[in-house]
């Protein structure tokens, strides 16, 4: 395989593994003011992915990385161009690291609110926005001969993309909710179980609308559709499981759902990295935005080095903290 | 490019990367400090060392956060805003980045997350090299940042190609020459900070005479910490500026307003620099010693600005090649003056310490205590010096500062992401601050003995 292809299917990889990671805790951050009702449940809430987000995190800022390392085009074309946007993603994340840290630090309600409401915003805005972001991405943006965005703000926003950023949120709300019943007991997992039913609802029939409107780009990609209808069936599993009360399976099925979508966007993509709406042939592809076949050669020996070893420990820590399963029989 | 827009960007990357290292040298330093204490706790058994770990340990946390999502922003900035930059370089550049990422940042968010959470779930053991983990990681991911920023002081294992520079050698871009002063000087600043840190923390409370049992042997292990650090921070910084000698040459001209080559070149303690004019209009000097300083030798020749101008006139084609001198010349004075003061303060307490005699000098203590910012206005000034005394260049001899930004930002997004970032960051550094403040005074947990199983307690 050659080394764009392989860092292509990396840096797929890489923000399945952050949308599937932080899908969870971004969607438990926007529920903490509705699904925790007393301090306590909130703290709860909070305890679920604490041990975890920050590692999470990271699967955004190796993506980065690994944009810039390997197609430096890719990285430098989208940063500057959904400019706005990123700074939005970036304070929303600012906020919620912080409110994460802080709010425990002080007892008086109004600090605590105030840092829930951030955390709230912080979840939200970024589940969406990258939403947005793929869905551009997907649509087209206007690039020049020089790989230059040559747009504005707005034109990153259309009923397309918001349906894309809509669907996104969903699928994080329903992860969030499906993390939380595996994750609490009682009172409040009960809750979580009634909030992830009509969520996977909400996010199949906005993922149905998002396949229905990509129906033109999909054409002729038959592994993307493929894809794409195969996260309708995994929703589809995920809600039935919800139904049955079989929170592990609504959880993994709903997960994969997350990984696919993610997967689906960049196989309908591909060869393409960045479409521009002005001119087929300016489109950044993954071969004309990337690094010299040197540096790729380089970083897929570290990437084949550190991948496994990271998975490895990640995965150890879900261990650890695996009996903060509080229902026995669930693991994931 | 317009002048405002570049402004903008300068002043955006001046501010957020300042605000970046306000935080991470208390990070890489508190943490290898915290796994000593816990290491002492595993070894002793001693439930105050667990106190002292889990004390410290908080306040790290605190200030943890703040470096990671400030570290974020840094990521994300070079492609939004110096977009042409990460063009240019990303060949390069990336790849350090994406392997600080994969190497440590994982490493130490993972292990991080383990240790706050792990106090009740793992082996002893186990947890201890949770802190370990994330001591080495943090200190490693400035390894890797700092082979990056190497790259923009002093390009090595490249090759120019089609207006990029492409990576050649990935050995020679790790064995950068500048990294063999740049990473030890760092890091132990880093260290540095977090003695003092401790050591004005504790002073405080030895001042009160409140939580000796914590509070005594913290002071040990920043006192003895402090001066060694110092030590290496001072060596490593003076092998630095011989180095730039070579590397730089200009920079460090420029730290000493030294406008005429001069043989032997006069140190200049304080100036008053016309940059216009290319003069100093008075300064106080001491003959000979900057000849030291750079070769050894109190008769060399040390290179002067203007030379040093026109070499790279003849070098680069036309232009002005010379950095803001003042902003050079006075953060190389800040930091070497706060450094002094630190030297003097790590010499004094350790005399003090050794003699079983600082509890009782109250004014030890409180120079201790009021010195907890010094090591941060030395950290600030010495990346001031670095990165302002390379301009025009963002990498030397290869882009400037004026051709790496971003076309397609306007001047009216930059001045809304400065805005945002700094009011927002700002804010959050005072917050900060004020709780570590409160959380420092407070000193640490009463009785360590019924630890609430269920509640972790770092998130209670």
């Amino acid at each position: 395989m050659e080394l764009n292809v392989l860092w292509f299917i990396l840096i797929a990889v890489l923000f399945a593994g952050y949308f599937f990671l932080e899908g969870f805790d971004y969607g438990v951050g926007v529920l903490v003011p509705f699904l925790g009702r007393t301090d306590t449940e909130r703290r709860i809430l909070l305890n679920t992915f604490g041990p975890f987000w920050d590692g999470n995190e990271v699967w955004l800022i190796t993506a980065g990385g690994a944009l810039f390392a390997a197609f430096p085009h890719w990285y430098a074309t989208l940063f500057s161009g959904f400019y706005l946007a990123l700074f939005l993603i970036l304070v929303a994340l600012i906020l919620r690291a912080v409110a994460l840290e802080f709010r425990h630090l002080d007892e008086s309600p109004g600090w605590r609110r105030f840092w829930d409401g951030a955390l709230c915003f912080g979840s939200f805005l970024p589940s969406l926005l990258w939403g947005v972001a793929f869905a551009n991405l997907l649509k087209g943006v206007p690039i020049n001969a020089e790989k230059q965005f040559v747009g504005t703000f707005f034109d990153l926003l259309s009923p397309y993309t918001l349906v894309g950023g809509l669907a996104l949120l969903f699928l994080f709300l329903m992860h969030g909710a499906l993390f939380v019943a595996l994750r609490t007991e009682g009172e409040l997992e009960d809750r979580a179980k009634k909030y992830a039913s009509p969520l996977a609802v909400l996010a199949m029939g906005w993922v149905g609308l998002f396949l229905l409107l990509s129906l033109r780009v999909v054409a002729g990609k038959p592994l993307a559709l493929a894809l794409f209808l195969l996260v309708l069936a995994l929703l589809g599993g995920s809600y039935g499981a919800s139904r049955a009360n079989r929170s592990g399976w609504a959880f993994a099925l709903g997960g994969l759902s997350i990984v696919f979508l993610t997967f689906g966007f960049f196989s309908a993509l591909f060869p393409r990295v960045m479409v521009s709406s002005l001119n087929p042939d300016w489109s950044l592809t993954v071969y004309n935005a990337s690094s010299s076949p040197y540096t790729l050669k380089v970083m897929t020996v570290v990437a084949l080095l550190l991948v496994p070893v990271v998975l490895l420990y990640q995965g150890w820590t879900y261990w650890i903290f695996r009996k903060r399963v509080t229902i026995k029989d669930l693991h994931y | 490019m317009d002048a405002l827009t570049l402004a903008l960007a300068r002043w955006q990357f001046a501010i957020t990367a300042t605000y970046h290292f306000f935080f991470v040298p208390l990070t890489l330093g508190l943490s290898l400090l915290v796994a000593v204490m816990e290491t002492l706790y595993v070894r002793t058994g001693d439930e105050n060392y667990k106190r002292m770990t889990k004390f410290w340990g908080k306040l790290f946390v605190i200030n943890f956060v703040l470096g990671v999502v400030t570290g974020i922003l840094q990521e994300f900035h070079f492609g939004m805003n110096w977009s042409e930059y990460s063009r240019f370089v990303g060949d390069i550049f990336g790849a350090p980045l994406a392997v600080e990422a994969l190497l440590a940042f994982f490493l130490e968010s993972t292990f991080l997350g383990v240790w706050i959470f792990g106090w009740d779930k793992i082996s002893k053991r186990l947890h201890l090299l949770s802190i370990w983990l994330v001591a080495i990681a943090s200190n490693l991911s400035a390894l890797w940042i700092l082979i990056a920023n190497s790259f923009m002081q002093e390009p090595v294992g490249f090759v120019l190609r089609s207006g990029r520079a492409e990576m050649k050698s990935f050995w020679a871009l790790v064995t950068n020459p500048n990294i063999f002063t740049q990473f030890p000087h760092t890091v132990i600043a880093g260290l540095t900070t977090a003695s003092f840190f401790i050591m004005g923390i504790s002073a405080y409370h030895l001042l009160r005479r409140t939580h000796l049992e914590v509070f005594r042997p913290s002071m040990r292990i920043g006192v003895i910490a402090g001066l060694l650090a110092v030590l290496v921070v001072a060596l490593t910084g003076h092998f630095q500026g011989r180095h730039l000698v070579e590397a730089q040459p200009m920079k460090i001209a420029a730290a000493n307003a030294l406008w005429e080559t001069s043989q032997p070149a006069p140190l200049n303690l304080v100036a008053v620099i016309d940059q216009r004019s290319e003069t100093n209009r008075g300064a106080l000097a001491l003959p000979a010693l900057e000849s030291l300083l750079a070769h050894h030798s109190f008769s060399a020749e040390v290179k002067g600005i203007k030379e040093l101008q026109q070499e790279m006139v003849a070098r680069y084609g036309p232009g002005y090649y010379i950095p803001p001198v003042a902003v050079t010349f006075w953060s190389f004075r800040i930091m070497v003056g706060a450094g002094l003061w630190l030297l003097f303060l790590s010499f004094y307490a350790y005399y003090l310490y050794r003699k079983g005699k600082l509890e009782e000098r109250p004014g030890a203590l409180k120079a201790l205590l009021y010195s907890i910012p010094v090591p941060y206005l030395a950290n600030t000034a010495g990346w001031a010096m670095t990165e302002v005394g390379r301009q025009p260049w963002i990498v030397y001899g290869l882009q400037r500062v004026d051709q790496a930004l971003s076309p397609c930002v306007t001047a009216g997004q930059l001045l809304i992401t400065l805005l945002g970032f700094t009011l927002l960051l700002g804010i959050l550094a005072v917050v900060d601050v004020f709780l570590l403040a409160r959380f420092a005074r407070q000193g640490p947990e009463a009785v360590p003995a019924s630890m609430p199983e269920k509640e972790v307690s770092l998130w209670s």
